[in-house]
């Protein structure tokens, strides 16, 4: 059967001749700084106010994070039950829950575990996809095969009804396992991506260059195809890191991720549940607080994504 | 096009057992006895436990707990609940209910997004777009359970439009509140995943040589950008499939609807494992078939692939 697939990229601007002098050539610039990737990608991204918005919004979640205690003064675990989804007052600004404990410092103290199951969950997942995606789509053969349909197996499973099923079995339940079980089931996908691009960059001239001055092909792989095969991988960490923070939740909320003792959104979420009738704001504001945090993710993830990709920066 | 479809369901048969298997070793590797634990204090004769222990095949080695288990999947024998039930009756019961509500979020998501976004795509930059755009980012950082409360909240107990909880039959019109709620976060990515495409499609080649041919910019939008911006918005809904019975567990959980998802996350908190392992390995293949559809359509609308190697 005679192959009709066109060439893949078939848009390279081949400039007119009248445009390239051959004398411009010879006169470039050696003392000028050379220019990658990451460099461009920088220059792209602090001209959008986006970037800065969401930066400047992930840097204060993550000190509310760190350092709950700053923020909020009140013991976010003290109950009162005689206040129970009493409304705001002096010293209490957004009003107690069914058990009596100060909302907003739920809310504050509930960042950390979130936080915690988002990067961890994403770090793994990042490590053990970029490792065996580009083992795999680097030396290909047998071990691309079995890797590959492991993987397979892994995708088929969606991630959260996997790790409902696994968190139901598990004894210790805590931030820890909850990022652990997430990736186990969330690695195919940055495993396949970074396949891909690995065996986009695997044709480049730049790895045969490496290969005619004798270079190991491990080094080859460690040394110039990875580093030019990440920039996929960073975007899509970038928005699952809400996605986790999201599962997180999810999971909580069901009662069978963090436990009741947790400080966590999803939890406090899953709680108020009951008086959804009668104090709705107990509910919104843990709410408020996922949300927002996962909105800044999702919009640093969009501005990433412009910015590593030269096709979307020219369509801006 | 036979030859392509060959060879991915060949693919699909290791992935479905390797998938059933890492089910199985999760649910039953878990500690404890379930049939020490039926009955509580009042602990039986040893000789009653042994005999519901081969009942339910504990007492044999894992794999061939597995293979007995596989086998009946094949038969249409599913085994019994804990508590005596058959799981297939179980099933369906459930099942109906859960593809009512998938359909009515599917056809939501897909209709309305599509529209949405085409509309975005050919007028980017303007009012309609930003706002589309916006409101689908808010879609998306929101998660499930929370626009299943405020849209609880707002039209079910603030408006009265709604009723707050679905009966036990679970009719059709009862379910459109839940698959709203249901489609909400897919409904963002269409729309985002069409919207890109359909900017991208615009300024392409071939609708330039289309409009320059004199087309109607009716067929110009409607089969040349259209049929071209579909490609990645049916991939995403293969993908989709597999968000939606997540969200199944935890819409119907909300609404109090008695479908797949509703009964999973039950048998899950009271250990029902036969239960769990069933209805999660039906998901995991109308998941992998759904996919599988979905390569299919690709390689309708992409003859590229068809021929690809």
């Amino acid at each position: 059967m005679p192959s009709n697939a066109a060439p893949r990229s078939a848009t390279h601007y081949v400039a007119p001749i009248e445009e390239t002098p051959l004398q411009a050539v010879d006169q470039v610039n050696e003392d000028e700084k050379t220019r990658s990737t990451w460099s461009d990608a920088w220059d792209s991204m602090r001209t959008r106010p986006m970037f800065w918005v969401s930066s400047v919004l992930i840097l204060l979640i993550v000190l509310v994070a760190l350092f709950p205690g700053l923020f909020a003064h009140v013991d976010p675990r003290a109950a009162d039950l005689a206040k129970s989804n009493e409304g705001p007052e002096a010293g209490h600004i957004l009003g107690f829950n069914r058990q009596g404990n100060d909302v907003y410092a739920r809310t504050i103290w509930g960042t950390r575990n979130s936080l915690i199951v988002g990067v961890v969950a994403t770090v793994l997942v990042s490590i053990v996809g970029i490792v065996i995606g580009a083992l795999a789509g680097f030396f290909g053969g047998w071990l691309d095969t079995i890797v590959s349909r492991i993987g397979d197996i892994f995708f088929s499973i969606p991630t959260v009804l996997g790790a409902i099923v696994i968190m139901s079995v598990i004894p210790a339940r805590n931030a820890l396992t909850v990022s652990l079980v997430l990736a186990v089931f969330a690695w195919p996908q940055i495993a396949r991506i970074m396949r891909g691009a690995v065996l986009s960059a695997k044709q480049s001239d730049y790895v045969t260059a490496s290969a005619a001055l004798g270079v190991s092909r491990f080094t080859t792989l460690v040394r110039h195809v990875v580093p030019n095969s990440l920039a996929p991988v960073i975007v899509v960490a970038t928005v699952s890191l809400g996605t986790f923070i999201v599962a997180e939740a999810t999971l909580s909320f069901l009662g069978i991720g963090l436990p009741q003792s947790a400080l966590s959104w999803g939890v406090d979420i899953g709680n108020a549940q009951a008086s959804i009738r009668t104090a709705p704001s107990t509910i919104f504001w843990p709410s408020a607080a996922l949300s927002i945090t996962v909105l800044a993710f999702l919009l640093l993830g969009d501005v990433v994504r412009d910015a590593l990709d030269p096709k979307a920066r020219a369509r801006r | 096009m036979a030859w392509y479809l060959g060879k991915r369901l060949l693919q699909l048969i290791p992935v479905f057992f390797g998938a059933t298997f890492l089910i199985y070793f999760m649910v039953f590797s878990l500690p404890g006895d379930p049939i020490a634990a039926l009955f509580g204090d009042r602990q039986p004769s040893p000789q009653v436990i042994e005999q519901l222990r081969q009942q339910y095949n504990l007492d044999k080695p894992f794999i061939i707990q597995y293979l007995l288990w596989i086998g009946g999947v094949f038969r249409g024998d599913l085994g019994l609940t804990y508590s005596g039930l058959p799981v297939s009756s179980q099933l369906a019961q459930a099942f109906p209910i859960t593809a009512r509500l998938a359909i009515l979020a599917l056809l939501f998501e897909s209709i309305a997004g599509i529209v949405v976004g085409v509309i975005a795509g050919l007028r980017k930059g303007k009012l309609f777009d930003a706002t589309a755009l916006v409101v689908s980012l808010l879609l998306i950082s929101v998660p499930t359970f929370v626009v299943g409360f405020l849209l609880q909240y707002v039209l079910g107990i603030n408006l009265g439009l709604f009723r707050v909880t679905v009966s036990g039959q679970a009719p059709w019109s009862e379910l459109v509140l839940p698959a709203i709620v249901l489609a909400s976060v897919s409904f963002a990515y269409i729309v985002r995943l069409t919207r890109a495409s359909v900017a991208e499609n615009v300024s392409a080649d071939f609708v330039r040589t289309a409009t320059a041919k004199g087309l109607p910019r009716r067929r110009v939008v409607g089969v040349h950008i259209f049929r071209n911006s579909l490609i990645p918005v049916v991939t995403y809904l293969g993908v989709d499939i597999g968000n939606l019975m997540v969200g199944a567990v935890v819409t119907e959980g909300i609404f109090n609807i008695h479908g797949v998802g509703g009964t999973v996350f039950q048998a899950v908190k009271l250990g029902e494992g036969p239960t769990v392992v069933s209805f999660v390995a039906v998901m995991v293949i109308i998941f992998m078939l759904a996919n599988l559809l979905v390569d299919l359509l690709y390689a309708v609308l992409d003859p590229r692939i068809r021929y690809a190697k």
